[in-house]
């Protein structure tokens, strides 16, 4: 039925896929098979990894990022021993556990319990799309997970959700989280295959 | 004039009021006993004049007429005080003096007012003969205490003696209080100071350390209620409707009214102020309002350049020595509207009771916001108390002409209709948005080099709008606040045409830490750096070689600054490049060389050597800590900071996030030496921000070809 | 309603949950040390202590804080803190002095953790108190001082 409608759907708009919030859903790859939807989803996840609210805090070197024109963070915070930040400037001394809006004006500071950098052995800043996917499978970068993991850490991970759910004042990731833990599945089911070059 | 008469005006060489002394029955009244309302001044108490006040418990209390927002007058004006009464440091304590322009003038404005780095500079003979004057009546209360002649009392650190009695000061309080006051106190010689010159410890730090200072944010009163006033984000638009009902909502919201400010909410606490403010809805009037941006500001005033304007300084014929030049260079210069951004944001606190009316507030021109307190309100002046707070930094941002806060607060209290007390908060956001700005500025120059690399000619065309003008400063003619500095210069520049061009907008400017120089020190000294460049001339020497011959302050401080720095006429050695700039302000005079390195794209100072000549250095380390930090407000300033007028008009900076401060990691090393002197003291507040820019941005040439011509290093939003 | 502790006492804070932890401070338990400088946590002025950790208040709904201990500047102890207020004072590091509230809990939290610091690390540590009379260099000073004072 909901190949159906798809079908229905490419029939009466055949440029607009069908899509949640910006990204396309697993389905919407059912007509490829083999590598080639294997790299095709990954493609779309990376819609999700590449956007500056993941990026920002998986950062290349010693500084998140902040906004959508990734600029260095400021204040200026270090990564610190513990990727949270410097003895007495720890992430949580402006991060709580939510997103709080700021009450003089618009917008808002990010939080989350924890709120923290990914690992640098995790940097996407800078990679190409093959690159991230080659960190990704990479237990060495991966921070010792194996595939089955990196699906759960994606779908269901609290940090990696508050990218959808960013607080006023920020674009969110497209789509859901559950669609992108969706895609990655389907990435890794079909054989968790990397862009070229 | 006799002198013991009983009635008599304490009065200065200069012939100008410092205080009134009114000897009643045991007690000496004062112009400050006065001023401060009966019961302030305690039993056995003794009030000199109108800034002492000497207790029986031995504590000497001085009234700083000037406001104290960490430039040092509490303590500098206390210095003078002390020295000349022989008091000991401990027992010295600092207050503020109520506002009365008579008793409390800044001897160089005829009102009472902190600005211009005047504080030391007018107060300097008044304070030391007020000091003075204490010190005689002691003495003579002493002599009569003991029945020995006064000239055998000698007074030390606090303790007043003839070899065999000793009392304190406290001691001798009520006694002295019957003394007659003299007219003519003698001051000490210079020889003689022990207090002045040396580094007492600042009577506020202690304070300011444990967070016990109390600042005008800090006052409660009873039944206060906060406002918070939605302004426009457009300068000069005016409130055409609102909508309350979502703000009349909001828990905690008292009330919403419209003032001429804005729309202004009522609450119980801070918190819902804001809240009841975010809800609000307001439509507005953009007739009255700045809606260009400042793009098309400067592109007005970059045109208004090419025509010549009201000449302020003129000699020879600068026009032909340009003709004739073997070399012409040419630059035009941009300077953008900035923000002070105190970090106490501007607040008040007024109470209303009947016909009565107290203020407190950080003001700069308290009589001012007095006068407009009892304006809005339709209050005698005299019924209206001020409390002069201490205040989190100015920069200028508090010396409001336009008594903005004293009517705003008091147009609070007006629309509601009755007694109360209410606390006007602005938020950074207020203070971002709302105006008073450093004027933007054009600088257009055009020098002339002949074929032995000598500068033949200058011309410096200054497009900028009046701060002075519609203001009690306003001495009709050309404004010297937006061009001084390209006028005045220690050099010799023959054939030489500085003129002015006034624009004009609805946005509100002001006097920012250095006025007229925050934007001429950075085009003159830029400027004649890539002459002296292109005359094939060191930076130092070929200043030197082009200072006047009455230029030999300017001259020392950059002789001294090159000393310090090592200056070898290497402007580049590795991946440090060196900058010098030297800049005279409010008399005081000071050189700047930096030690600069390329960080992506931008400056990054590493050391800054500074050498300053402000006559006699009543507190050193003050005039250290000074330097440091106009340094490092100019270099903030300097590398990042630009307000912006976007598309509109609208203001592009609300806040911290995007108004950048300089932070402690970006803050460079820096080392003052003060030129020892004998002229009168000059102020400090402010000559050490000018030269900073210029040195970054000739250093920046050394190291990449070019000097910034718009300020700020990094383009807002670049 | 939220309770807490704040400089050892309970308090009950019958406030909007949304009220950030600065007013509360300063409105209601009339703490007026703790400074109101941006409201959006980029100038530090706000920086109290909450278990233990420096937190920026004006980002802090009370809301969050059910059972939490709360130090402010008023009663901030500990060898750290005298030492950090000490050398502040004998070095004359504030100006107008409305961010040094703020200063002296990032300081006193940084020598917490470490006794020890190098410019580094009092860079890392201070980079998100801004202080707009730029006494920078003597807050670095001072807290060299601070920690020379706690090495005894």
């Amino acid at each position: 039925m909901r190949r159906l409608t798809l079908i229905l759907a490419l029939l009466a708009a055949p440029l607009s896929a069908e899509t949640v919030n910006g990204l396309r859903t697993v389905e919407e790859f059912d007509g490829m098979e083999g590598e080639d939807r294997s790299v095709a989803l990954f493609e779309e996840v990376l819609k999700v990894v590449e956007h500056p609210r993941c990026l920002n805090c998986h950062p290349k070197g010693d500084s998140p990022l902040q906004g959508d024109a990734m600029e260095v963070h400021q204040p200026p915070v270090v990564r610190g021993a513990a990727d949270f930040g410097a003895p007495g400037m720890n992430c949580t001394t402006c991060h709580g556990a939510e997103n709080v809006a700021f009450v003089t004006g618009d917008g808002s500071i990010p939080g989350h319990e924890p709120w923290q950098l990914a690992p640098e052995s995790m940097a996407w800043v800078g990679l190409s799309g093959a690159e991230i996917c080659a960190q990704l499978k990479d237990p060495e970068r991966n921070g010792d997970r194996d595939l089955a993991e990196i699906h759960e850490h994606m779908a269901e991970d609290g940090l990696v959700g508050w990218g959808w759910h960013p607080g006023e004042g920020r674009e969110p990731v497209p789509g859901t989280q559950e669609v992108f833990g969706e895609l990655v599945k389907a990435w890794i089911d079909t054989g968790a295959a990397c862009p070229a070059g | 004039m006799t002198k013991q008469s009983r009635r008599q005006f304490l009065a200065s060489s200069a012939g100008l009021v410092i205080g009134v002394a009114l000897p009643l029955k045991g007690h000496a009244q004062s112009g400050a006993a006065a001023a401060l309302g009966d019961g302030t001044l305690s039993e056995g108490a003794f009030a000199p004049n109108a800034f002492i006040r000497i207790a029986p418990d031995n504590t000497v209390t001085v009234l700083s007429k000037h406001i104290e927002f960490g430039q040092g007058p509490y303590t500098g004006l206390a210095t003078l005080v002390a020295d000349e009464m022989d008091a000991s440091w401990d027992q010295i304590r600092v207050e503020s003096a109520p506002a009365n322009d008579e008793l409390y003038k800044n001897l160089a404005f005829g009102l009472q007012g902190t600005g211009g780095s005047t504080a030391m500079a007018n107060s300097w003979m008044q304070m030391r003969q007020a000091g003075a004057a204490a010190r005689a009546m002691l003495v003579a209360a002493a002599a009569e205490e003991w029945g020995v002649d006064a000239s055998t009392i000698s007074v030390s650190a606090g303790e007043v003696t003839d070899g065999t009695n000793r009392a304190s000061f406290g001691e001798l309080a009520e006694a002295a209080a019957r003394q007659s006051v003299p007219v003519e106190p003698a001051v000490k010689n210079r020889s003689e100071f022990t207090l002045i010159g040396t580094e007492v410890p600042k009577v506020d730090s202690r304070a300011k350390s444990t967070g016990t200072a109390e600042f005008t944010l800090d006052v409660y009163r009873d039944g206060m209620q906060t406002v918070v006033t939605r302004r426009p984000s457009v300068i000069g638009a005016k409130v055409a409707s609102f909508d309350d009902s979502a703000a009349l909502e909001v828990p905690g919201v008292v009330a919403v009214r419209q003032i001429p400010q804005g729309v202004a909410v009522y609450a119980e606490n801070t918190a819902a102020a804001l809240k009841g403010r975010e809800a609000l809805r307001v439509e507005w009037d953009m007739s009255e309002a700045e809606t260009r941006s400042s793009e098309e500001i400067f592109a007005e005033f970059s045109r208004m350049a090419e025509s010549p304007g009201v000449v302020v300084e003129e000699e020879g014929d600068s026009a032909a020595a340009l003709e004739s030049a073997e070399t012409v260079h040419e630059a035009e210069f941009l300077f953008p509207y900035l923000a002070h951004a105190p970090m106490e944001p501007l607040d008040a606190v007024l109470e209303v009771t009947g016909d009565k009316a107290e203020i407190w507030m950080g003001a700069q021109f308290p009589t001012a916001d007095k006068g407009a307190v009892a304006q809005v309100l339709g209050l005698a002046p005299e019924n209206v108390t001020m409390n002069v707070m201490l205040a989190g930094g100015s920069f200028g941002r508090r010396a409001q002409p336009s008594a903005h806060i004293g009517a705003e607060v008091a147009a609070i209290a007006k629309a509601t209709g009755g007694d109360g007390a209410w606390k006007l908060v602005w938020t950074r956001e207020d203070d971002l948005t709302g105006a008073y700005y450093r004027p933007l500025t054009v600088h257009r120059m055009r020098g002339g080099i002949d074929a032995d690399g000598n500068i033949t000619a200058w011309e410096d065309r200054v497009v900028n709008q009046s701060i002075m003008e519609g203001t009690p400063f306003d001495q009709g003619g050309a404004d010297p606040t937006s061009f001084e500095g390209s006028t005045k210069m220690p050099y010799d520049l023959p054939n030489r045409t500085i003129d002015w061009i006034k624009a004009t907008s609805p946005v509100p400017v002001l006097w920012w830490r250095s006025v007229g120089h925050t934007h001429t020190g950075y085009a003159t000294e830029v400027f004649l750096d890539e002459l002296l460049e292109k005359a094939g001339k060191d930076p130092v020497q070929g200043r030197l070689d082009l200072m006047r011959d009455d230029a030999g302050r300017d001259r020392a401080v950059l002789e001294r600054v090159a000393e310090m720095a090592g200056w070898d006429g290497t402007k580049v050695k590795g991946d440090r490049a060196y900058g010098v700039a030297v800049h005279e302000s409010f008399e005081t005079y000071v050189a700047q060389i930096v030690e600069v390195s390329d960080q992506g794209g931008m400056p990054r100072v590493h050391k800054v050597w500074v050498a300053v000549d402000c006559g006699i250095a009543i507190n050193p380390n003050v005039i250290a800590a000074q330097i440091e930090g106009g340094v490092g407000y100019g270099l903030g300033t300097a590398l990042f900071n630009e307000l912006v007028l976007g598309p509109g008009g609208e203001v592009l900076q609300k806040n911290f996030d995007t108004y950048r401060m300089l932070r402690i990691s970006e803050m460079p090393e820096v080392e003052v030496a003060i030129i020892e002197s004998e002229a009168d003291p000059t102020g400090i507040g402010e000559p050490g921000t000018p030269p900073i820019a210029p040195a970054v941005a000739n250093a920046w040439r050394a190291l990449t070809g070019t000097a910034p011509r718009k300020l700020p290093f990094a383009q807002a939003g670049a | 309603m939220t309770l807490l502790t704040v400089n050892g006492e309970e308090v009950s804070l019958d406030l909007p949950e949304d009220t950030p932890l600065l007013w509360a401070l300063r409105d209601e338990l009339r703490l007026t040390g703790t400074k109101f400088g941006c409201g959006i946590a980029q100038c530090g002025a706000c920086t109290v202590m909450v278990d233990g950790m420096p937190r920026r208040s004006c980002v802090t709904p009370v809301g969050t804080l059910e059972g939490a201990s709360v130090e402010t500047i008023e009663k901030v102890e500990g060898p750290e803190a005298k030492a950090v207020q000490d050398a502040w004072t004998r070095i004359d590091v504030p100006q107008c002095g409305w961010c040094q509230s703020g200063q002296v809990m990032s300081a006193t939290a940084l020598l917490r953790m470490n006794p020890a610091p190098s410019d580094e690390d009092i860079d890392n540590a201070m980079a998100g108190n801004i202080c707009r009379c730029a006494t920078y260099v003597r807050i670095r000073a001072a807290i060299h001082d601070a920690a020379e004072t706690l090495e005894g």
